[in-house]
């Protein structure tokens, strides 16, 4: 699948010149299974954030899209740490060679959920001064999971405080903020040292007593503000008065507090990127910085960590674009970065439910959400499964979903009626009534070459296809002629109210029943049924001859069936056959058709002699008075 | 609600089933059985919810359902049935029909049985549809109007009634040892009778009106003239084989077609269908009652799910709390088991207290708590 969505990104993207041509081999792909997850539970969540009514008050409808973000996001963490399982079952056998695009998708996944969980910070909780940075924090502690494990190693050591990782440890806690952890591994340093216990409690004091900003709480940004800068003195004090000049570690952890950016950028290998050194520095030089001044420290930041020769990989100018409020410009350079249009269209959608996309004016303003996921469904419509996601990703894209939708869901392959009914259903839901008729012609047409009369009948009933009905009615007719007996009795006899679709199936019906009532000697209702049937002029005038030649039994009984006036009727139907029915002339060249005529013209004479019988035998009838 | 999650499985679910549980014991079933569909490669699968005398409040967790193990099946899996403990026969959509084995000792799938082209057109594949054992005994229904009698111990067909209908059969059920009944898609419910020698139906029973194709049926467990079925329209049929030629109760069930409709086999006061429209019903009929208002023969009522139905009073061994007349004393409850919509509910399964079910979303939902 990522191989799709590459080809269509690159696809999308080439303007004219020489296209790229890619060879796409079907690699043991341990990613699909997985990556098939992460769509349909996104399909799901996506759903359901379309169903979010409008006319809620604006902070409830904020805190569930924050709510949303955090279950797209928690999606692509299972579907991270899936992936992450199945490569170490495979690394574990004898043979695993985990191929290289399992370390693609793995890494386009962490780096979809960093930015996603930015963007969630930044712009759909949109945290103000002072709980900002705590959410930067969190953000940071959460993409920076190693901490813990290295101070799992180093607290389960031997002998902790020996260990060569010790200080890394501590220092890795201070700098994400995380003080209780720090002490809590401090503490073990300062039991085996009790001479330097005032330098470990005066150290121990300030961290506990770093000021946190508590948002609910009752105090105000400015007093957090002074509180904070009074303790920053303190620290500051401490440094002066050398107060851990004798434990280098310490100084430095007292150094880190105060702020000091020359130490923060030696402990490169320990902060690992320039945007956990942007948090740090601002934890502890700028914890009430307001969201319109976080670009400037970003930048700045970025410059000072990265070296200046080495070009930024397009991960930091996304971060950076999101640091500086540029909604459009991260969606775009996502879009090119990362060949996932996943990415970009969900987050896409979710802003722009927010309302965090009319506010940026672009001439192609809203409408980014839409061509965003139209290309991804576009892309979803050609997998041979998950063609039914990419229906519910069209119905929300009001301007040309529709048309998308008609136009891919003719092609959706139909190999069992049930696959057809499920196309059918969406169709018909959407009132797409010339996909309904083209699918079930479709239907009705292979079932017609095998044979299947009752199933091409009900696929004609579903689409209303009166042409369709009555090509069936006269494949039955047919039938009937060459073999005399009809075949399908258990749908002619049971046609309901199917009869009425077309004029051929009504009259295939009726004739059965005819048949029928003969069948059980009701002659005078047959009777009637028959003449009707011409009268009416349901019947096809081709078969007249064939129903005349039914009713010459009726004529021949011993009782009078047919009274006087339906005899007249009955030799009216027959002149009207005969004189509009140009009897062919001999050939001379071919005597022997006048066989074919002969008996023709044997059987009018029949008929004709049989009417005039019984119209003979129905006056007399009728005359006759009871005395 | 509580007790039903949602496990991800990257395939589209077109079957479940519970592997049997012998009758002596009380355990609630533990294994139950996938067919995909409209894959490049479909499976069958087999999964475990593992231990099941743990009840407690985090098992949340624990009732995930594990892979025990899949094989690949060649073609869509159009119905699947546990034949007995250890295997299962599945219908293709190749039209062929399938017999696995499952290896206990080694978790293997393997497939001792295979009839390949159990249904045809003259020229080309036609699917079969539906699948129902009794073992040693299977029958198949398919798209090519077939019936098909296999025994599980012989390699050839045993018996084949050809042309049986002229549109395609979409489910089979036994009524019977030597009685099946089958539906179509013009909306007929017919019964057939093996002991007989003629290839034509023993009776036909349809509604009048609009011929809305059926999709699926199923016998009351206890009292075995009593069916449901299911249809396009998503209306829940009940029907008396016995008498009339038409169904004795309409309800509006689902905005969409009906897939499955079940007897819990042990309670079968509780119903169960499963709709294209993503939702999963779960009906309950109370049959008590001092009021001995039997049916009034053949009348049917449209009823929506949630009025008052009159229930079977009087002789309660023979009258059962399904067969309803107009409106009247008495309850019937509906319930939506699934949490929120979902793409559509192809297959559902019951037994016990455990319910399982598969969509088009490619998700498993199991409850182990029904209220039964």
């Amino acid at each position: 699948m990522c191989y799709n969505l590459h080809m269509l990104i690159l696809q999308s993207l080439s303007t004219g010149g020489c296209p790229f041509v890619h060879e796409v081999r079907k690699d043991e792909d341990i990613c699909s299974p997985i990556l098939r997850k992460l769509f349909n539970e996104s399909h799901h969540i996506f759903v359901g954030l379309q169903g979010i009514r409008d006319d809620l008050p604006s902070k409830n409808k904020k805190t569930q899209f924050v709510s949303i973000s955090k279950n797209y996001r928690s999606v692509i963490r299972a579907c991270m740490e899936e992936l992450q399982q199945v490569a170490g079952k495979v690394e574990g056998k004898s043979d695993g060679r985990i191929s290289p695009v399992f370390f693609l998708q793995v890494s386009i996944l962490l780096a979809v959920e960093l930015i996603w969980n930015l963007c969630e910070v930044l712009f759909i909780d949109a945290a103000p001064a002072g709980s900002l940075l705590l959410h930067l924090l969190d953000w940071v502690r959460l993409h920076k999971a190693d901490v813990d494990e290295k101070a799992r190693d180093v607290l389960q050591s031997e002998s902790p405080t020996e260990h060569q990782a010790y200080w890394d440890v501590v220092i890795s806690y201070v700098l994400q903020g995380r003080m209780d952890e720090a002490r809590q591994v401090l503490m073990k340093q300062a039991a085996l040292q009790p001479a330097a216990r005032g330098m470990f409690k005066l150290l121990d004091n300030l961290l506990i007593k770093m000021p946190i900003f508590n948002p609910s709480g009752a105090q105000t940004l400015t007093e957090f503000d002074v509180k904070w800068r009074h303790w920053h003195e303190e620290v500051d004090r401490c440094l002066q008065d050398q107060s851990f000049a004798s434990n280098p570690h310490l100084e430095v952890i007292c150094k880190i507090l105060v702020g000091d950016e020359d130490v923060l950028l030696e402990h490169k290998e320990l902060l690992s990127t320039w945007y956990h050194f942007l948090v740090t520095r601002l934890l502890f030089s700028h914890p009430i910085v307001k969201p319109t001044e976080l670009h400037y420290y970003a930048q700045s930041s970025m410059h000072m960590f990265l070296d200046t020769r080495s070009v930024p990989e397009p991960l930091d100018s996304i971060l950076l674009a999101a640091f500086e409020f540029d909604i459009h410009q991260v969606i775009k350079d996502c879009s090119i970065a990362l060949n996932n249009w996943w990415f970009v269209a969900h987050l896409t959608d979710l802003m722009d439910h927010c309302k965090l996309l009319q506010s940026h004016n672009l001439h192609f303003g809203s409408n980014l959400r839409e061509f965003l996921l139209l290309e991804y469904a576009s892309g979803l419509f050609t997998h041979h499964s998950l063609w039914q996601l990419a229906v519910d990703y069209f119905d929300h894209c009001p301007e040309f979903g529709r048309v998308y939708l008609e136009l891919q869901i003719e092609r959706v392959p139909l190999d069992t009626e049930r696959k057809a009914l499920k196309v059918l259903r969406i169709c018909e839901q959407r009132q797409m009534t010339e996909q309904v008729r083209s699918i079930c012609k479709i239907m009705a047409k292979g079932a017609l070459r095998n044979n299947r009369l009752g199933s091409a009948l009900s696929w004609s009933i579903r689409a209303k296809d009166a042409a369709f009905a009555t090509l069936i009615s006269e494949r039955f007719l047919q039938d009937y002629c060459a073999n005399g007996a009809f075949s399908d009795l258990d749908l002619i006899d049971n046609l309901g109210s199917a009869m009425l679709l077309s004029d051929r199936l009504t009259f295939l019906g009726k004739y059965r029943e005819f048949h029928r009532l003969y069948g059980e000697k009701c002659f005078s209702d047959a009777a009637k049924l028959l003449l009707s049937l011409m009268t009416a002029k349901i019947a096809p005038r081709t078969f007249w001859m064939t129903l005349l030649t039914d009713a010459l039994p009726l004529l021949e009984q011993k009782e009078v069936i047919f009274s006087a006036d339906q005899t007249h009727e009955l030799m009216f139907c027959l002149e009207d056959l005969t004189s509009g029915n140009c009897l062919p002339k001999p050939d001379r060249w071919f005597p022997f058709l006048f066989q074919d005529e002969d008996i023709d013209t044997t059987k009018i004479e029949i008929l004709r002699l049989a009417l005039a019988r019984n119209l003979a035998k129905a006056i007399v009838k009728e005359g006759t008075v009871e005395v | 609600m509580e007790g039903i999650n949602a496990k991800y499985v990257s395939q589209k679910i077109s079957k479940t089933r519970w592997r049997p549980v012998s009758s002596s014991s009380l355990q609630q079933p533990d294994i139950f059985a996938t067919g995909s569909w409209d894959n490049e490669d479909n499976k069958i699968s087999l999964w475990s919810i593992g231990d099941n005398g743990v009840s407690g409040m985090d098992d949340e967790f624990e009732g995930d359902p594990q892979l025990v193990c899949e094989y690949k099946h060649n073609g869509d899996v159009m119905d699947l049935q546990f034949l007995d403990q250890d295997r299962i026969v599945t219908a293709s959509s190749t039209g062929a029909v399938t017999i696995f084995r499952h290896n206990h000792n080694n978790q293997t799938l393997s497939v001792p049985q295979l009839w390949e082209r159990a249904h045809h057109y003259p020229c080309g594949k036609a699917p079969c549809t539906g699948v129902v054992c009794n073992s040693p005994e299977i029958v198949t229904v398919g798209e090519d109007g077939r019936i098909i009698l296999f025994r599980s111990d012989q390699e050839g067909v045993t018996r084949t009634i050809e042309n049986a209908d002229s549109s395609t059969i979409h489910a089979v059920t036994f009524l019977r040892t030597t009685e099946i009944l089958t539906v179509n898609s013009i909306g007929q419910l017919k019964l057939w009778d093996f002991r007989q020698r003629s290839n034509e139906p023993s009776q036909i029973l349809s509604l009048t009106g609009d011929r809305v194709p059926l999709h699926c049926v199923d016998r009351h467990p206890n009292q075995q003239h009593i069916v449901a079925t299911g249809g396009q329209d998503g209306m829940l049929c009940i029907w008396d084989v016995r008498q009339g030629k038409m169904p004795f109760s309409l309800m509006e069930a689902h905005s969409a077609e009906m897939w499955e409709v079940h007897f819990h086999p042990s309670n079968p006061d509780h119903l169960f269908s499963c709709s294209e429209d993503g939702s999963l019903l779960h009906w309950e009929t109370s049959s008590n009652s001092d009021t001995p208002s039997f049916l009034q023969g053949g009348r049917n009522a449209s009823i929506t799910s949630r009025s008052a139905i009159a229930p079977a009073g009087g002789n309660q061994s023979l009258i059962s709390a399904w067969l309803t007349g107009d409106s009247g004393k008495g309850r019937l409850e509906t319930t939506h088991m699934l949490p929120s919509q979902t793409l559509s509910v192809n297959s559902l399964d019951v037994l016990g207290q455990c319910l399982v079910c598969g969509t088009d979303g490619e998700a498993i939902y199991v409850n182990r708590l029904v209220p039964i």
